[in-house]
């Protein structure tokens, strides 16, 4: 009985924990390059002009009807497939596209764009139309009204669902092991395959995700209350409570 | 394979991998169905423990919710696979059914399911918080027996709440689905297309040609989900 605690804590443990960086890394450079890429795509997906709307929303539509797992298996063997025969093999770059964590990276991040996307266009079209009408009865341009008005409102409608995004995002780079990439998860299966221990590594690896789900949200919990009106109990009814809290 | 055009292998010919793809998806669609379902009964599960008045009841249900939804799915998928797999053949061993093999299939099929219960369960027991008090009560003043009130008048009135949830969680199990590859050993959608990849070398075409039939089944389920949702709205008056 005490030789598989030991086991967990002296020997698992120490490894995984020196992975954490490694899953906290991936979130939180998919999650700002995808929330980056968030806007444009919004912003393009509620545009009246058809060039921009239709490639937004197709971009969607193929980025949520497809698994990640195929996406990052696209990217990693596909484009893993097509780079080294370009300019790129021989490129200061090389050294870094190698490695599986910039495809995972790369994949997460188109991901989190196209699912942050939707939430921002959604929360850009909830803003109240009379505000936008009296920024331009004060007579603001089209790019004011967006910058002062529209876009300060609507992050502040959709900072609960994106909250919430943030933390599947950090669930779903553990996906990230499966192209050999030895965050949190990768180093449990790195340590399973090599100690014929089944359940322990496993077991290490979730008490992490555990504890980090549980610190990413207590955090995200704390910036919403700071950033959003309607969650410091102040004048405005809430009318967005529907975070997805785990 | 020298000579083969990239049509040649997306058919049904000697050098197609159509059949194995046919195949795939059927599979796919195999799990995520009976994963569906056990998730169904998960999740009624979980929602009758969180609404229940016992402390402890509501107690498993909420730590049930919780630590599932706090972990990701393929880790979870992993533990439950192995653990399960492990666990079940020896209980069932020694209630006397001889030692027993649990198929690949129904192991991933019970741990997506147990997975997919805990976000059944917030879905319906929304659903059932949604439905007016007065409509059991009255079921009961006519007298119905309580699993007639729940058959007859609160699960036909929970379902037209949770559709739209129920939908969302359909189009995530046929994604989730795909996890199953990981655990090898079986040739859903994904593995197959990993393997005519790495057969044929050509990794984009087929790894795309597998995005596309994932995005089939995604497009198909959302129009025959809200063709559903209209027509368990028919009789509601719009608001």
């Amino acid at each position: 009985m005490g030789g598989w605690l030991d086991f967990l804590i002296f020997s698992v443990m120490p490894k995984l924990l020196a992975a954490v960086p490694v899953t906290l890394a991936l979130t939180f450079a998919a999650g700002a390059i995808g929330n980056a890429l968030a806007l444009p795509l919004a912003l393009a997906r509620i545009s009246p002009r058809l060039v921009l709307r239709l490639p937004a929303a197709l971009y969607i539509l193929l980025l949520r009807g497809t698994p990640l797992l195929v996406q990052i298996y696209l990217i990693y063997y596909g484009l893993g497939q097509m780079l080294p025969g370009t300019w790129v093999r021989h490129s200061f770059l090389w050294p870094y596209l190698r490695d599986g964590f910039w495809y995972a990276v790369f994949a997460l991040s188109l991901n989190v764009a196209a699912y942050s996307g939707e939430i921002l266009r959604s929360a850009l079209q909830a803003v109240p139309r009379g505000e936008v009408e009296a920024a331009r009865a004060l007579g603001l341009s089209a790019r004011q009204i967006l910058r002062f008005v529209t876009l300060p409102r609507a992050l502040g409608i959709c900072l609960p669902a994106m909250s919430g995004e943030l933390v599947l995002l950090l669930k779903s780079t553990s996906l990230a092991s499966t192209i050999t990439v030895m965050d949190v998860l990768g180093t449990a299966q790195y340590i399973r395959t090599q100690s014929l221990h089944t359940y322990e590594p496993l077991l290490g690896a979730a008490l992490i995700y555990v504890a980090l789900v549980f610190l990413l949200t207590r955090l995200l919990n704390r910036l919403e209350r700071r950033f959003s009106p309607e969650k410091r109990g102040g004048k405005v009814p809430s009318r967005h409570a529907t975070s997805i809290s785990v | 394979m020298p000579d083969a055009s990239l049509w040649d292998l997306v058919g049904f010919g000697p050098l197609g991998w159509g059949a194995q793809f046919l195949h795939g998806l059927l599979l796919t669609l195999e799990i995520a169905v009976s994963a569906y379902a056990l998730g169904f009964g998960f999740g009624l599960l979980g929602a009758w423990a969180k609404l229940a008045r016992r402390r402890w009841v509501a107690l498993i249900g909420e730590t049930y919710t919780v630590v599932v939804r706090a972990l990701p799915e393929l880790l979870l998928l992993l533990v439950l696979y192995y653990t399960g797999t492990a666990a079940l053949g020896a209980l069932l061993g020694l209630i006397g059914f001889g030692p027993v093999e649990i198929s690949p299939f129904a192991a991933a099929v019970t741990a997506l399911g147990f997975i997919l219960g805990a976000y059944m369960t917030e879905v319906l027991r929304g659903a059932f918080q949604a439905i007016p008090n007065g409509q059991g009560e009255a079921a009961r003043a006519l007298g119905l027996r309580p699993a007639q009130v729940f058959r007859l008048v609160l699960l036909p009135q929970m379902l037209r709440y949770a559709l739209p949830g129920l939908g969302n969680l359909w189009l995530n199990i046929t994604k989730d689905a795909a996890l199953v590859s990981v655990l090898g050993g079986m040739s859903e959608l994904l593995a197959t297309g990993k393997n005519a990849a790495g057969y044929t070398k050509h990794y984009l075409f087929f790894f795309s040609v597998t995005a596309a039939l994932f995005l089939a089944v995604t497009i198909v389920s959302s129009v025959a989900f809200s063709v559903l949702e209209r027509r368990l709205a028919r009789g509601l008056r719009r608001a």
